[in-house]
């Protein structure tokens, strides 16, 4: 760990807050310049009872006090109430749905870097034979389906035709179709990533080198060629997170999981403002924060990089 | 034995084999003319994606699928809001109660290729509409982010220094920002404002569609300006620019004139890779619904739809992902192909 690491990391670390920054003002402006009130949509009320609620919400300060108010509110992680949710706090239905999203999400991200890693390397190590064809077939195809195809296919082929898993996310052994419809693009993704990275890896000097000083094959493609071909992978640990979080949304909905992306989309479909804009910066704090640490994860592992 | 040594020759003496300079026949002229003619960089190109065989299928392919999806429309029997109460959720080339009857009479009735779906609607025209918003979605985000991300880019890398600090910080930001979010966010913002919209293609696309684009035109170009400073800032340092800007040509000629054919290919290997990720973000929000507004059709909210009768009716959602996987993979393999053809130093 040297200083210029550590300024790299601080500059890195700013520019994740500025995003976050841009994401919470960016949401709060956009809910703002709807013409509609959040109240008008439901059932029709009195001007008085809206005003009511108006003030009971917040919503009657002028735009900058809403604004700061707010930010200091998401900085403590206090999102307001929500209004289709009478009487829960926007955060608490986070926090709930919350336990549902990461173990998925875990999950499937572990899977899709475990597997994709791996089919990666067997797919370089036998370049140009029957296996490398089959798995180079297989994941160009699962990368050009989208995960509502994959999910519903899923669905279909296991729970409704072969009976094997259920249906429905909240029963007992119901997360392994969400988990694996979530994994198969990623880890499709990584394969590819691993397998172009690894034959790049296998071809430089370095490794002839080992193999001529009598270094034993697999020292040579574990040590030397695995802890090198790795770091394309960790770059796309920011993209998979946006992938798995957004693919949540499409996967929960199917297989009917309490979780985040469910919560997001049936907010939308209630009109429930301060819901969605709690969620969305929920999701994009995760989403830049995943970024930043792929980010420097990958400057800490190959020191050659220049830190610019 | 020794071989003798040669005779010892001056190297000033004038002993010069005078067979060594006797003109030319016709003949030896034209074996020296080459008789390959001078390729250009896109010739080449155009060639070497010419031999690549799945690249081609690939252009095969989404030329029919657009073929079909502009065409069929103007010339098919049912539109994608026609109902028939009685044909509810008919197998491909069954007919309905009613139509079985117009056959009995002798009037003849074009078959459901799809079947119909839940509302008695022909589904082939579904599928064919759906797959034009695709399309179209796909070939609009293209050219948004070509258009965008060439100028920004340019300008960028040729001014260098500040100018180009700035702007690559402001890239950097929005490269950051979650872009399935904000067009979700903006969707719902804008809802009201687009079903009350007077513009009838704007009411009929949808909100979701409308910031879709919105979304593409303000974020998705981040990556190809990114790619063509890259390429800018090493052009800029070619003697033929120096040379351009030495009699007097302005910075909008030599961006125009010398630099962006010299990025022509960055552009066309960046733009065919955009354009399935367009194409994906659109079906994910149409899934969700918050795509095209009914009963526009399009690949995800058909998907969707099925998934109500899926056990009983599988096809309802075969068709729709066949079709979308079809034209994501053909792009993706085309993307490939051209960046193999383009830049063959990025083969992986």
């Amino acid at each position: 760990m040297n200083s210029k690491l550590l300024v790299y990391m601080f500059k890195r670390f700013g520019m994740a807050l500025l995003t976050i920054f841009l994401v919470i003002a960016i949401t709060f402006l956009v809910m703002h310049a709807i013409p509609a009130s959040p109240f008008s949509s439901e059932k029709a009320k009195s001007d008085a009872v809206i005003k009511a609620l108006e003030i009971k919400y917040g919503f009657d300060k002028p735009l900058g006090v809403q604004f700061l108010n707010y930010l200091w509110g998401v900085v403590h992680f206090d999102f307001g109430l929500s209004t289709a949710w009478v009487g829960f706090t926007v955060s608490q239905l986070i926090i709930n749905a919350f336990a549902y999203s990461a173990s998925i999400g875990f999950s499937a991200a572990i899977i899709a870097i475990l597997l994709g890693v791996l089919f990666g390397c067997l797919s370089a190590l036998n370049r140009g034979k029957w296996v490398d064809k089959v798995i180079q077939v297989v994941t160009t195809a699962l990368v050009s389906m989208p995960s509502f195809v994959v999910a519903t296919l899923l669905l279909l082929l296991f729970s409704y035709r072969l009976g094997w898993l259920p249906s429905l996310g909240t029963q007992p052994g119901g997360m392994v179709l969400p988990v694996l419809s979530l994994s198969l693009y990623p880890m499709a993704y990584i394969t590819r990533l691993q397998r172009s990275s690894m034959l790049d890896v296998l071809g430089a000097d370095y490794i002839r080198t080992a193999r001529a000083k009598g270094v034993k094959s697999n020292v040579v493609i574990y040590k030397h060629a695995l802890k090198n071909a790795l770091s394309p992978v960790i770059t796309y640990a920011g993209p998979m997170m946006a992938y798995i979080l957004t693919g949540s949304m499409v996967v929960e909905n199917i297989f009917s999981v309490p979780g985040l992306g469910r919560l997001f989309t049936n907010s939308m479909l209630r009109t429930d403002y301060m819901m969605i804009m709690g969620v969305t910066i929920v999701l994009a704090v995760m989403i830049i924060l995943m970024n930043f640490l792929s980010d420097v994860l990958y400057k800490v592992m190959d020191p050659r990089i220049d830190l610019a | 034995m020794q071989t003798p040594k040669a005779p010892f020759k001056n190297p000033l003496s004038l002993q010069i084999d005078p067979d060594l300079f006797k003109p030319a026949t016709e003949e030896e002229k034209a074996q020296q003319i080459q008789t390959r003619e001078s390729v250009s960089f896109m010739k080449d190109a155009l060639r070497r994606l010419g031999r690549n065989r799945m690249a081609m299928i690939c252009i095969v392919i989404i030329l029919l699928i657009a073929l079909i999806a502009f065409i069929a429309p103007a010339v098919y029997p049912y539109t994608y809001t026609s109902q028939d109460v009685t044909a509810k959720y008919l197998q491909p080339f069954q007919y309905s109660a009613k139509e079985q009857a117009k056959i009995a009479k002798g009037i003849s009735v074009f078959p459901h290729v799809m079947g119909t779906d839940a509302l008695g609607r022909d589904y082939a025209i579904r599928v064919i509409y759906g797959t034009r918003i695709s399309l179209l979605v796909g070939i609009f985000s293209a050219l948004i982010v070509v258009v965008v991300g060439i100028i920004y880019g340019s300008i960028s890398g040729y001014f260098g220094g500040k100018v180009d600090n700035i702007m690559m910080r402001i890239v950097d930001i929005i490269y950051a920002l979650p872009d399935v979010l904000l067009v979700i966010l903006l969707s719902v913002a804008i809802r009201d404002i687009v079903s009350t919209s007077k513009n009838e293609l704007i009411t009929k696309l949808g909100a979701g569609m409308v910031s879709i684009f919105i979304v593409f035109g303000l974020l998705y170009w981040v990556g190809m300006a990114r790619q063509v400073r890259c390429q800018i800032l090493s052009i800029k340092e070619q003697e033929y620019v120096l040379a351009s800007r030495s009699i007097g040509a302005s910075p909008a000629r030599i961006i125009r004139k010398h630099m962006i054919p010299n990025c022509v290919s960055v552009i066309i290997i960046v733009a065919a890779m955009q354009i399935p990720s367009a194409i994906f973000t659109e079906s994910f929000l149409s899934f969700l619904g918050m795509g095209v507004s009914i009963p526009m059709p399009s690949l995800g909210s058909l998907a969707s739809d099925a998934r109500a009768g899926l056990n009983s009716y599988p096809f309802l959602l075969i068709y729709p992902a066949t079709s979308i996987f079809l034209i994501v993979l053909s792009f993706n393999l085309l993307g490939n192909g051209l960046r193999d053809a383009f830049d063959p130093k990025l083969r992986s």
